[in-house]
């Protein structure tokens, strides 16, 4: 303690108790909340401010980023008529929000009532297997889209193995279920079944984590309103449709934003499925993916500046959109 | 508390210590050299040998993964700081590199290894030369474009590698012969087919999209029987559907019901390696059907401009490529065909190999590297690789008439290519 003071020095006559307050308000103290509030800020300004800025700043320049930062050319707004006319990136944006609805909406009609069958029917197990259901939100989404493509593999997956077992399934001389399923191995790179190959892993990787949120909103939920319905008669479909629902609101609100901000931005799944290039005439290229291609395989860093805040802006919108729909009412 | 003495004497061992540290350090260059797998082994085995050379060059590899290593070094280059010394570039990312004029000029003092030029295989130069005639990097290997086959399938169906290719009209046909026959496919896709018509018969100078005034050239004739013979293969079914590098094409090589692959000379060096070892003697090696000769990958090596041990970094090249000795190590160890000519004439070439049942095949691979037009490399490649690949599907998924979608793929380039 005495080190301390005689190091600051304080022009305080000694020998006199000071009040806590006294202290800190010490000139040797006023810097020392700053600086411990510092590292975020610094950090911030390096990884989140300073490429904002940049990336804001580059949308409206051509660059050649291999040719040094003194070769950026101004050219307006050049970069974002040409993206918002482009066929490329319209397409991107339509796949963007095909694969977001066909994988969204799936995750959270599965997840609610998922998770009021888990918050109803497990006691003692049910951690575990809210656990199972949670594992692939965890996992490397690089090793789950390697997975699946072994698994919708045209010659070797699993999944042809059982269409085409059943689909060639005889009795006889007939085949009964050659109707429904296929009899030859399915091509899942065709572009007819490319972005309902990445909807279904995204829908499978993320059902789970939805469900952990809705249980988690469910388990707030006062029980005395689900014994006074009992009490009145309610079934239990009644129940989750009239008590869960209305009070699982605020939960679906943040969910649905995750969702949409997740789902629009979704990179990793379809890059990996179609190799990096979009697959067969692009059918499974997303927004993030156009970005990337542009900056990384085209070297236009300018352009994909310009489509990364135009993907800001409409995830913007329509996640003010959700807030208008599902968000609390003043 | 500390006792004051004892503090004075720990801090002036310490820096006695620092200071001796720095002036070993001084002596000592330190030589960054970033590369991806497996263009970095050769460097691996390199640095043992080049220490005793220079002893005095302690040499640091930095080595990611092909597409990171390239989106580092075009980070790199873009921002001027963590540039190597000596910088690992591929085919794919010469083009860009050379004309971004990041990289410094080899032809330049104080490098002037416009002296060495005439030691490569003739098409590499051109790849890595910028658009005001300088010279961004020297080639380190090559890749020779060959059809490597499978010739107990090609037996039992009764075709000759001569049917194989004379010419398309006749591949074709023998594609067919072998599917009835022993039920394989003969290429991996119908894209590769396309891949090579776009690349055969250009003349040096010529780009593949590009011509050297920067017309687009997607509906020249070249194109055109470039999408028919891919349609004649699609509709002939002879072929697997697969793209490469999937599990499917590596499965369909490893069981035979992918009967040919035509690609670099290097594929031979995967199939022994991982794809197919246990096809052992069963892979053949030939020519490109109907006289084509195209390249497949090749490696590079170049200076930045920010550099900071230009002198040794260009030591190093210079060890690296002209040397014969290292080239073939390179080529013995890696399969990674030498750019270097005189690397290309050793003895070495001659030796049989194993894996393809004892074939001389190097010799022939080598006669494809003389005979590889020096093509010019536009910045656009990729965007227009992307159009063209598209278009190309719209002729096999939907029957799209060929000479429409080229000129929709031609109007495509152009606007895409706006700068």
């Amino acid at each position: 303690m005495s080190s301390v003071e005689s190091a600051v020095r304080p022009p305080v006559v000694k020998n006199r108790k000071r009040t806590l307050k006294q202290r800190l308000n010490a000139s040797g103290y006023k810097w020392a909340p700053y600086v411990f509030v510092s590292p975020f800020f610094v950090i911030f300004a390096v990884f989140g401010l300073f490429p904002l800025l940049f990336s804001l700043f580059l949308s409206f320049h051509y660059w050649e980023p291999a040719a040094g930062l003194g070769a950026m050319e101004w050219v307006g707004i050049e970069n974002f008529t040409f993206t918002l006319t482009d066929d490329w990136f319209q397409t991107s944006v339509y796949n963007t929000i095909w694969i977001a609805l066909a994988a969204g909406i799936p995750q959270h009609v599965v997840a609610i009532p998922l998770a009021y069958f888990l918050h109803t029917s497990f006691k003692r197990s049910r951690n575990t297997v809210v656990g199972m259901y949670f594992l692939p939100f965890i996992t490397s989404s690089v090793a789950i889209s390697l997975v699946f493509t072994t698994l919708f593999s045209r010659d070797f997956g699993m999944i042809n193995m059982l269409f085409t077992s059943a689909g060639n399934w005889t009795v006889g001389d007939i085949q009964p279920l050659a109707w429904l399923f296929p009899t030859a191995n399915i091509d899942w790179n065709r572009p007819e079944y490319t972005k309902t190959m990445i909807a279904f892993v995204v829908f499978w990787r993320y059902v789970g984590w939805n469900t952990v949120l809705y249980l988690s909103a469910m388990q707030t939920i006062p029980k005395d309103l689900y014994e006074a319905a009992t009490v009145d008669g309610a079934k239990r479909w009644q129940q989750f449709w009239y008590i869960t629902v209305p009070m699982l609101k605020p939960m679906m609100f943040f969910a649905v934003t995750l969702t949409i901000i997740g789902n629009l931005q979704l990179f990793e799944e379809p890059f990996i499925i179609t190799g990096g290039t979009g697959g067969i005439e692009q059918a499974g290229k997303t927004a993030a993916m156009h970005m990337y291609i542009t900056a990384f395989v085209e070297g236009d860093f300018g352009t994909a500046s310009a489509v990364s805040w135009i993907l800001f802006a409409l995830i913007a919108f329509l996640t003010w959109g959700n807030n208008k729909l599902l968000g609390e009412k003043k | 508390m500390f006792n004051k003495k004892k503090l004075g004497t720990v801090a002036l061992a310490l820096g006695t210590t620092l200071a001796l540290t720095a002036t070993s350090a001084w002596a000592k260059t330190t030589l960054t050299v970033a590369s991806f797998p497996s263009f970095d082994q050769a460097v691996n085995s390199a640095i043992p040998l080049y220490k005793k050379l220079h002893p005095e060059v302690e040499i640091k590899l930095v080595s990611l993964a092909y597409g990171d290593h390239h989106n580092a070094m075009t980070t790199a280059l873009a921002t001027g700081g963590n540039l190597p010394d000596v910088m690992g570039i591929e085919y794919g990312y010469i083009g860009r590199f050379a004309a971004s004029g990041g990289l410094e000029d080899l032809r330049a003092a104080p490098y002037s290894a416009e002296q060495y030029e005439k030691l490569f295989s003739k098409f590499t130069v051109p790849l890595a030369t910028g658009g005001s005639g300088t010279l961004a990097a020297i080639p380190a290997d090559i890749g020779p474009g060959a059809l490597f086959y499978r010739e107990d399938i090609l037996e039992k169906a009764g075709v000759t590698k001569e049917d194989l290719t004379k010419d398309w009209d006749s591949y074709i046909a023998a594609g067919k012969k072998i599917k009835e026959a022993t039920g394989s496919y003969l290429v991996s896709s119908a894209t590769d087919i396309k891949d090579i018509v776009i690349r055969s018969g250009l003349k040096d100078g010529q780009g593949i999209y590009f011509d050297a005034d920067n017309t687009i050239t997607v509906e020249s004739d070249r194109f055109k029987e470039a999408f028919r013979l891919a349609k004649a293969v699609r509709e002939a079914g002879i072929d697997a559907q697969v793209g490469a590098w999937s599990s499917e094409w590596t499965e369909g090589l490893r069981r035979g019901t992918i009967a040919s692959q035509m690609m670099g000379a290097w594929l031979g060096g995967h199939l022994n390696g991982w794809i197919a070892p246990e096809s052992k003697g069963l892979w053949r090696s030939s020519h490109l059907p109907a006289g084509a000769y195209a390249s497949w990958g090749g490696s590079f090596y170049g200076i930045p401009k920010k550099a900071k041990n230009k002198e040794a970094a260009w030591e190093f090249i210079k060890f690296m490529t002209l040397n014969k000795e290292m080239q073939i190590a390179a080529f013995r160890d890696l399969d990674a065909f030498p750019a270097l000519i005189e690397a290309q004439n050793d003895d070495f070439v001659n030796q049989p190999i194993e894996y393809l049942g004892g074939q001389v095949a190097r010799v022939e691979w080598k006669e494809a590297a003389d005979r590889i037009p020096a093509m010019d490399v536009h910045k656009h490649d990729p965007v227009a690789e992307q159009i063209v690949n598209d278009a190309l599907e719209a002729v096999l998924e939907r029957d799209a008439d060929i000479d429409t979608v080229l000129a929709d793929a031609a109007k495509q380039i152009k606007r895409r290519a706006r700068r």
